[in-house]
């Protein structure tokens, strides 16, 4: 029988009623680097948050200071009530696994097959016997769209599309309440990109999970997204400019009348090109 | 007067790019020592979760095992290789002093006391660092570079007691066995040398080596050994789990667990031998030391 972790914090009425995902004053820096500031986001329960953004704007470091593997600078990321960057090591692990997590490269176990790295979870967190996890294992795999046959090939042997999606029945495996996705579609081919929106889309009318889409395929962030935000990266804003510059369903992405917003949307260079110009002419100038 | 005011601010200029020179050279330091310090304290905090993970939970067979297998077992054959070697280098580089002064029934006790004090546990500890230490360095480093740690941090499950508790646990309980066989290769490499190509008796060489050779001095060389593992698992984990970015990274990460480790174990075994030693004139104070 599987022992699903119970939640940590005590849940009522309230509870449902409060965002799963609570993200205030946060700020980030890595060395001298500042890469997030006074981000405060909410993501109510059961929602698609679409986070787009340039390469380098903050969007994966966002997502990792959400399920705790950043440590923020400043503020705090609160994930049903609880403080995650204050708990300690055996909470932190009972949240954890109410999390789904795909990333981008899949980040699969080399050395296990795909077998042993979607039944990972379940080894680790339930009691279950090895006939109920073989039983759960193809029940995923299934649902990712992946034969019984793939289920002994090592992560070495598969194309970018297996990988993700071994990597999504993965996340999947523990029914978590919230999934992240990092960039889900990068490298992957337009039809199989599509399939990746769709299994998210399936994911979500199978389970009732909440879930943050990090992406810069506007394809996917209009597909699957109830909401997009949008970050900026800091080296481009001053001081007193709010990182977060786009908040509103995907319907409204084209209507913005930010032009850094309709830029990213249409996919121009804009200013970009004009910033490549001036640094070569100083360069030159030296 | 242009040339008036050059002359003037010629000196001027360079004091200021000295003191400047000064400074910088100043500050490079100071940022040399933080940087040091915090590496410190960040192997400090490293070695202190995997102690207390090593007490708090035992690691599963399925990630213990593979680990000692490839630590101890894959082993075995290259430390028994060079152990042999250096026990027959031992008697051909002793053999011409000894013989000049007709002690060359004493090769023995040397080569052996020599082998069971220093160069087993050293060797051992060598070819683990070099072998071992460098693969679990890059392969941890692999890891940390394609997301796969996080990926375990995410899945709820620490990555130190998933991780680095295993090998850890491999090099402290396997080291001990590695040297035993590079202390028995190279007795058997120095008996064959010695009594079979140079001619020694047999009878006053094991005389000879029984006379000087006691339990101690193997119990010194097994306990230092134990020092040795846990040095060559602790930084070559640390190095993997601070791995640059890219090939680079994890290249770097690689050669810098053996050289930091190679060095570590040198330092510790000079450390470790005078406090032996020490020991030794503690417990048996008229007793026979080589130290």
């Amino acid at each position: 029988m599987a022992s699903k972790p119970t939640p940590a914090i005590p849940r009522d009425d309230d509870d449902d009623r409060r965002p799963l995902v609570d993200v205030r004053g946060l700020s980030v820096q890595f060395g001298r680097q500042h890469v997030l500031r006074k981000i405060d986001l909410t993501v109510p329960r059961g929602q698609t948050l679409g986070l787009i953004g340039e390469s380098g704007c903050g969007k994966t470091v966002l997502l990792k200071t959400i399920i705790g593997l950043v440590r923020p600078m400043h503020g705090e990321v609160l994930f049903d009530g609880a403080n995650l960057s204050k708990l300690g090591d055996k909470e932190l692990t009972r949240q954890r696994i109410r999390f789904g997590f795909l990333f981008q490269q899949a980040a699969l176990f080399d050395s296990m097959n795909v077998e042993q790295n979607v039944a990972f979870p379940l080894r680790q967190h339930t009691r279950m016997t090895p006939g109920e996890i073989q039983r759960i294992v193809l029940e995923r795999l299934d649902e990712v769209g992946l034969p019984e046959s793939a289920m002994h090939k090592k992560p070495a042997e598969l194309s970018g599309g297996m990988r993700k999606r071994v990597g999504l029945a993965r996340a999947l495996a523990l029914d978590p309440e919230i999934m992240l996705y990092d960039e889900p579609t990068t490298g992957l081919d337009p039809i199989m990109s599509d399939v990746i929106n769709e299994l998210i889309l399936r994911t979500r009318k199978r389970y009732p999970v909440t879930s943050i889409v990090v992406t810069h395929d506007m394809h996917t962030a209009r597909k699957v997204a109830d909401r997009v935000v949008m970050l900026f990266p800091l080296a481009h804003l001053s001081q007193k400019d709010p990182q977060i510059i786009f908040d509103a369903p995907p319907g409204k992405l084209d209507a913005s009348g930010d032009k850094r917003v309709t830029q990213f949307v249409n996919g121009e260079a804009g200013e970009r090109l004009m910033e490549m110009r001036d640094l070569a002419d100083s360069r030159m100038m030296r | 007067m242009a040339t008036g005011h050059g002359a003037l601010e010629r000196p001027s200029n360079h004091r200021r790019s000295l003191g400047q020179g000064i400074v910088d050279w100043v500050a490079d330091l100071g940022e040399m020592l933080i940087g040091w310090i915090l590496a410190l304290g960040d192997i400090a905090i490293f070695c202190g979760r995997t102690l207390s993970w090593l007490v708090a939970r035992m690691p599963q067979r399925e990630t213990l095992l593979p680990s000692m297998y490839q630590i101890g077992v894959l082993s075995l054959p290259v430390v028994a290789l060079t152990g042999t070697f250096i026990g027959m280098v031992l008697a051909v580089q002793s053999y011409s002093q000894f013989k000049v002064v007709n002690l060359e029934t004493r090769l023995g006790a040397v080569i052996n006391m020599s082998l069971v004090r220093e160069l087993g546990p050293v060797l051992a500890a060598t070819m683990l660092a070099g072998r071992v230490g460098s693969a679990m360095a890059a392969e941890l480093g692999t890891m940390r570079v394609t997301e796969q740690i996080d990926a375990l941090s995410s899945m709820g499950a620490n990555p130190i007691a998933y991780l680095v508790v295993p090998r850890f646990l491999g090099c402290l309980l396997l080291i001990p066995i590695l040297t035993l066989m590079a202390d028995f290769m190279g007795v058997v490499g120095g008996w064959f040398y010695s009594t079979q190509i140079l001619g020694i008796d047999n009878h006053h060489y094991w005389d000879n080596s029984q006379k000087f050779v006691g339990a101690f001095d193997l119990f010194g060389g097994l306990c230092k050994s134990l020092f040795f593992g846990a040095t060559i698992a602790l930084i070559s984990c640390h190095r993997g789990f601070h791995c640059d970015p890219g090939a680079e990274g994890v290249g770097r990460a690689a050669y810098s667990a053996f050289v930091n480790s190679f060095v570590v174990i040198l330092m510790l075994d000079f450390i470790l031998g005078i406090s032996l030693d020490k020991l030794y004139f503690m417990l048996w104070p008229h007793g026979p030391s080589f130290l």
